[in-house]
């Protein structure tokens, strides 16, 4: 309630909100994986393909979310290209601790290498929308699991 | 408009002078007088009702059975013994669909309830239809949100069982005629028992359970200034009596041998355990709060605010308030801006100390069918005034502002397009 809006809507945020990124469904993915958020009814859908070193070649999502749930997913389709599962799961587990707002100065520092996905950061202050910000991470987890 | 009860009457308001709470259909905040009758009940009379045969015990089962006559006068009801005391809406339909249901409908009946129904009014029945193999059957709603009257007799006759329906639509506020569709259940079907969810309705519009003519209304306290964990099941005579017990233990036996038990007479048959007196009493005190500001003027007082909130809304470019108009509604406007999320609105308007309900409102049939993925829903009770109300709008401007005016692109058409898919 006291923090200004604008660390939660960052620009970077708001960017992905207004042209989201590889939005749509690949009609033959190597991985596809679905999560929701019971409370408010969200969803968010997530195709992939991998490249025969096992790094991801493509990856979309579709859905029904806020403007951080659908920031979050675009983020992701950014952030997973080129990676492998093991990666994908490191990433998952370093944007998790980033929400969890307790990572401090080392979390902050490691998660450069996640490029605009940093703008999550400022979700951690605000629990209600968390489970916006993560959806897409958890319906990863199912796809490269 | 100023405020039907002052906020100095709220412990939680008065120390917040700058919160706008507009999210009383979630819960209400809390007379002190509530308050006040709960510490009384503690510090005074606290002791196991029903058990002892010491004085402190006597006086405790008199505050239970008091609360209980205070609690039935308010909603109209003569027969106290018929108000049963649970945890709340959802528990006082679950009691039903699971005691009376499990023992009365059979595979080849129907139950029907409406597409407007919270889920504490639909997942029960629609659970008791898949275990009996009866039939569920759904009555559609008219585009502004109000039940189809043609579908509804459609769903009803011989074999119907239950039809189950909102007082007030929690998502909407649409108010429903009860009597009109209770008599369209009498003539269509002999052999249904009628239940009513009441409460979006006991916290907002005067109540009188023996005219409505159903067999069973359920509420809650705690949306009408009580505390959480107390609620009603009021219901005839005659159907409690063709009520199996729901829960056994403590209270509600009369004689437990070997082999067999009898069950006490009403209302302590349903209320197995140690009961929630201390709760119980804070409804009363809710009760009787709410009866010394009448029924009537909260809802004039309501209706202005919603009237005046809903003109306002609909004059902003990209909002829609939904439901029927103002006049069939409670003090509800559940809203939906082009292109922005209700997660995004009700976070903005929180930026701004206004708090709203953001999401499919445990309605997740009515959503489907209003195309909406989600709505903001703003709710007004006695302490709200034209203050909050101007609150809420400088926040919906906010909203657009950050987030709107984003026409639709690629992504948001799959974001928009696909309400109702599942």
């Amino acid at each position: 309630m006291t923090q200004p809006l604008s660390s939660l809507y960052q620009d970077i945020l708001l960017d992905h909100y207004r042209r989201p990124r590889n939005s749509g469904v690949i009609e033959r993915p190597d991985a596809h994986s679905e999560a929701r958020n019971p409370l408010c009814g969200d969803r968010v859908e997530l195709t992939l393909t991998f490249d025969s070193d096992g790094r991801v070649n493509d990856a979309r999502f579709t859905g029904e979310g806020c403007s951080i749930a659908k920031a979050s997913a675009s983020m992701l389709t950014e952030a997973v290209r080129g990676q492998t599962r093991e990666e994908m799961r490191a990433m998952r587990e370093q944007v998790l601790l980033l929400l969890s707002g307790e990572g401090g100065a080392d979390a902050e520092e490691s998660a450069e290498a996640l490029g605009d996905v940093r703008a999550l950061a400022g979700v951690a202050r605000y629990p209600a929308r968390v489970k916006c910000a993560r959806m897409a991470w958890d319906a990863l987890m199912q796809a490269v699991m | 408009m100023t405020a039907l009860a002052p906020r100095s009457h709220f412990p939680l308001l008065a120390r917040h002078p700058g919160l706008h709470y507009l999210d009383s259909a979630a819960t209400a905040q809390k007379p002190q007088q509530v308050l006040q009758a709960l510490i009384e009940y503690y510090e005074q009379h606290n002791a196991n009702p029903h058990r002892g045969a010491y004085a402190l015990s006597v006086a405790s089962t008199e505050c239970y059975h008091d609360a209980r006559v205070r609690v039935a006068r308010f909603i109209g009801m003569q027969d106290a013994d018929c108000a049963i005391f649970t945890r709340g809406t959802t528990e006082s339909l679950n009691l039903l669909a699971s005691a009376w249901g499990r023992a009365n409908v059979r595979a080849g009946d129907n139950v029907v309830v409406t597409a407007m129904e919270h889920h504490a009014n639909f997942v029960p029945w629609q659970q008791l239809a898949l275990a009996t193999g009866a039939e569920f059957r759904i009555a559609e709603l008219t585009p502004d949100g109000q039940v189809d009257r043609e579908s509804f007799r459609s769903m009803l006759n011989e074999r119907t069982r239950v039809v189950a329906f909102a007082h007030v639509s929690n998502a909407l506020g649409t108010i429903n005629p009860v009597q009109e569709l209770v008599a369209c259940v009498r003539a269509a079907s002999p052999h249904a028992i009628v239940v009513c969810d009441g409460a979006q309705a006991v916290p907002h519009l005067p109540v009188n359970f023996d005219s409505l003519g159903v067999d069973a209304y359920a509420f809650s306290g705690h949306k009408l200034g009580a505390p959480m964990g107390i609620g009603v099941l009021a219901a005839t005579r005659a159907l409690l009596d063709a009520t199996p017990p729901w829960q056994t233990g403590g209270d509600m036996i009369e004689f437990v041998g070997d082999d067999r038990t009898t069950w006490n007479v009403l209302p302590h048959k349903f209320e197995a355990g140690t009961p929630n007196v201390a709760d119980a009493v804070g409804l009363a005190a809710a009760c009787d709060y709410l009866d010394g500001l009448s029924g009537d003027a909260v809802r004039e007082h309501e209706l202005q605010l919603t009237l005046h909130a809903s003109e306002l809304l609909n004059s902003i470019p990209g909002v829609t308030v939904l439901g029927p108009p103002p006049h069939e509604r409670t003090g509800v406007a559940s809203f939906v801006i082009d292109g922005v999320h209700p997660h995004d609105i009700a976070t903005v308007l929180d930026g701004s100390n206004v708090c709203i309900r953001a999401g499919h409102h445990c309605a997740q049939p009515l959503m489907r069918r209003l195309n909406q993925h989600a709505t903001a829903r703003a709710s007004f009770w006695v302490y709200n005034t034209e203050e909050d109300v101007a609150a809420l709008v400088s926040g919906v401007h906010g909203a657009i502002r950050l987030l709107g005016g984003i026409g639709a692109p690629a992504g948001a058409q799959q974001y928009d397009g696909v309400a109702g898919a599942d």
